[in-house]
């Protein structure tokens, strides 16, 4: 198993070129001992032959002359057996079973095998030789009498050949080899050239393309592809399904919120009684924290959503800060506390505009509820070195031994009691800032108060 | 009583093996400590410079040097094959056989002309023709022949100044005479021609070319026909009375051959011999010279002319083959 958690078995690359090759060299060594043998035959049949016709104009030369056999073997008969290694000779004139000439211990075929045994590889003085023996019938005045001659040649010259040729076939059939193999790399590659493009071309997609794979692909990969296209189309129609439940949902659980809220607002106008009246603003703080609690329960539900599929534009972080500021002005004069911004001109960041958004919105409202009256919010917007939005409070601060929990989901300060919240800010933060690939660093200031870094 | 029986062994062992060899000579080395036998039908007065030059750059070696005809130094290799550590011959047939019979070593690694070498076995290390040499006296009125054909003439038109005067190979005895006489044949016709009318005449038939110069010279015959030129040569004392003549319509050129025995005891000192052999050293100018022509001085006339080196030349060894052809030859010469 990788790391990516897929089991492999095997790569079909490899196992398409261990094919080829292995097929490849089989063939090779295969061509090698058929040339090898073809060659050999060749080269013994040449031998042969030469050796027959060697036989055969000595028998011609035979006659019978006054009732003895004469013999004027032609001087071309050994001529003509002539190598380039000096190949040695032996031979032998028989008449009847007698030995009349030639060396008396080269032995011939049994007459009754003669046939068969025309050619033969025996040894003769401690050495192989190619014998070959023929025998003709002579008839004189008075007398019948078979005549016969064999002709013995050692093999070193066709051993030579045959090395030669042998050599010749390994360089052929070395050539034929590389040659081949270059040939099975490039099948290979065009083989697995779709597979690898069509991975490409899905590995490469936005988040949002779900879109069936529509490049023409070979006949073999059509099954893949079309269920791929099946899944995705799938995929497309769960992910509607999701987003279309969390608008639902958000929407279901906001309304009636504010409406219960608007409701007890009314009735708060309406009582007069001191003790209904704490129990309404109770009720209304409950309620508030109830819907802060919905709302960013939708939007944790939001970024784990979008998170993999982040639709990245061009945004201003500078505007959004101050776009925020603006509209917490109201809540900020209620709680005597001023917002102060200091920014860069512009700070252009790629992102997802609303995800930022909810997180600016998030870090400013923390750092607003845990403020004392009349102190200062400080939100900082820098382009340089990296962009970042930091927040500064003069709060209490964190923890510094909570520091490194406190992201986790439904985790707040020990500090914090008696403040509405759910625990899910700082979690949402740290969220976006890493599918935005930055970070969020969470400190205090030198003279108190909390510090929280968005850095891109 | 034994000791006389022992004695008498010796000197009967003695006697005989003196009998056997025409010249045998130990040439000693300077420091010698191993003897490298050779077994040749090269006179040792034609050998020995180049034998002596050798011992010059090998001085642990001593050389016994034996000599006898080329026939029979076939057929005393044959019988006692450990006995010679090289065999030097005239008669390239007979050579061969010994070679095609497995009776020689090979020289893997030694570079020698392919025409010149058969096996890496047998190497020719000098080209020597068969001539016709004349008595130069009894001559003097007569045409000297360039080729057989104008010997025929020569000897039809005066068969009385010829007659018991001319000198031949006993092809019977002489190996180096049945290679020249066989060759002869199968190049023409006019070979056993040129025999019947020197049959006629009462040709004298010889063992060996020393005899035949001796005879020349002396004037006891005036005319001797394929006879090696370099033996004629060789015999400055007789330079004024003989004259050697080069048949030019088919000259026949020998190659004196060399090959080491298959069960020589000094391969290496023998290899080391075969290697000076094919090479030209002992053939450059020096204070001995032999009068043997080295085969690196072969021009490409004289090539030609080499009876070649292959299986061919055991045909007339055959013994069906070589009774056919004496049969012919006496019929002709002797008659």
């Amino acid at each position: 198993m990788n790391s990516s958690g897929i089991h492999v078995s095997g790569s079909l690359r490899k196992r398409l070129a261990v094919t080829l090759i292995g097929g490849v060299t089989i063939l090779t060594v295969l061509l090698f001992f058929v040339i090898r043998n073809y060659a050999t035959q060749i080269a013994q049949q040449s031998q042969d032959s030469i050796l027959r016709a060697s036989v055969t104009s000595i028998l011609d030369a035979a006659t019978i002359r006054n009732g003895d056999v004469v013999l004027d073997i032609p001087y071309a008969a050994f001529s003509m057996l002539s190598t380039t290694t000096d190949d040695r000779i032996f031979y032998a004139i028989y008449q009847d079973d007698t030995v009349i000439s030639g060396y008396e211990n080269l032995d011939i075929p049994e007459a009754s095998a003669r046939a068969e045994s025309r050619f033969r590889t025996i040894t003769f003085m401690q050495v192989p030789v190619r014998q070959v023996t023929a025998s003709r019938v002579l008839v004189g005045a008075d007398l019948q009498t078979h005549v016969t001659a064999t002709i013995a040649q050692t093999q070193d010259s066709l051993s030579g050949t045959l090395n030669r040729i042998s050599r010749n076939a390994a360089i052929f059939g070395a050539g034929f080899f590389s040659l081949a193999v270059l040939l099975s790399a490039w099948v290979t590659s065009t083989t697995i050239g779709p597979l690898t493009r069509l991975a490409d071309s899905v590995a490469r997609r936005g988040p949002q393309d779900l879109s069936p794979v529509s490049k023409p692909v070979p006949s073999e990969m059509v099954p893949l592809v079309s269920s791929l296209n099946l899944l995705m189309a799938r995929l497309d129609r769960s992910f509607k399904q999701s987003e279309d439940f969390i608008a639902e949902a958000a929407h279901r659980v906001r309304t009636p919120i504010a409406t219960v809220r608007s409701h007890a607002e009314m009735t708060l106008q309406r009582v007069d009684k001191e003790e209904n009246r704490q129990a309404l603003r109770s009720m209304i703080r409950a309620i508030d924290e109830t819907s802060r609690a919905a709302g960013q329960l939708l939007d944790h539900a939001m970024i784990t959503f979008r998170a993999n599929q982040l639709e990245f534009h061009d945004v201003d972080l500078v505007q959004i800060a101050q776009e925020i500021v603006l509209r917490l002005t109201p809540i900020t004069e209620m709680k005597d506390v001023e917002l102060r911004l200091d920014v860069d001109p512009s700070v252009k960041v790629s992102g997802d505009p609303i995800l930022i958004q909810n997180v600016v919105r998030n870090l400013i409202d923390n750092a607003l509820k845990y403020s004392p009256s009349e102190s200062v919010i400080e939100i900082e917007v820098r382009g340089t070195p990296t962009p970042r939005l930091e927040v500064r409070d003069q709060g209490p601060g964190f923890l510094y031994d909570e520091i490194d929990t406190l992201t986790d989901r439904f985790t707040r300060g020990r500090n914090a009691t008696g403040v509405i919240g759910s625990g899910l800010g700082l979690t949402i933060a740290r969220d976006v800032a890493a599918a935005h690939g930055g970070k969020l660093t969470i400190g205090n200031n030198l003279a108190g108060g909390a510090c929280v870094t968005f850095i891109f | 009583m034994r000791y006389f029986y022992i004695l008498i062994c010796c000197l009967w062992l003695s006697v005989t093996s003196a009998e056997e060899w025409e010249e045998q000579k130990l040439f000693k080395g300077s420091s010698a400590t191993q003897t490298l036998r050779l077994l040749s039908s090269t006179d040792t007065s034609v050998f020995a410079p180049v034998i002596e030059k050798f011992l010059l750059e090998n001085p642990t070696l001593n050389i016994h040097y034996f000599v006898t005809s080329s026939a029979t130094v076939y057929q005393r290799f044959r019988t006692s094959p450990d006995q010679f550590d090289v065999v030097i011959s005239s008669a390239m047939d007979l050579q061969l056989k010994l070679v095609n019979d497995g009776f020689a070593n090979q020289v893997e690694d030694l570079l020698h002309p392919d025409w010149a070498q058969w096996r890496q076995s047998l190497f020719g290390f000098t080209l020597e023709p068969a001539s016709i040499v004349v008595n130069k006296a009894a001559f003097a009125t007569l045409p000297k022949p360039q080729s057989r054909q104008q010997m025929i003439e020569i000897l039809r038109t005066n068969p009385a100044d010829f007659q018991g005067k001319i000198g031949t190979y006993d092809v019977r005895q002489s190996g180096l005479g049945y290679l020249f006489a066989t060759q002869d044949a199968r190049a023409s016709e006019s070979y056993w021609r040129l025999m019947e009318i020197m049959g006629s005449l009462d040709t004298r038939l010889y063992c060996c070319s020393g005899d035949m110069i001796e005879d020349l010279a002396s004037g006891s015959i005036i005319i001797a026909y394929n006879v090696l030129g370099s033996y004629a040569m060789a015999r400055a004392d007789l330079a004024d009375k003989i004259e050697v003549l080069h048949p030019s319509e088919f000259p026949n050129t020998m190659m004196r051959t060399a090959l080491i025995a298959q069960e020589t005891r000094l391969p290496q000192q023998a290899e080391l011999f075969l290697r000076y052999l094919t090479s030209s050293r002992w053939s450059e100018p020096g204070q001995t010279e032999t009068p043997l022509p080295s085969l690196r001085t072969a021009s490409e006339n004289t090539r030609r002319s080499i009876i070649s080196l292959e299986p061919g030349l055991m045909i007339f060894l055959d013994r069906l083959k070589r009774r056919l052809f004496i049969r012919e030859w006496e019929s002709a010469v002797i008659q």
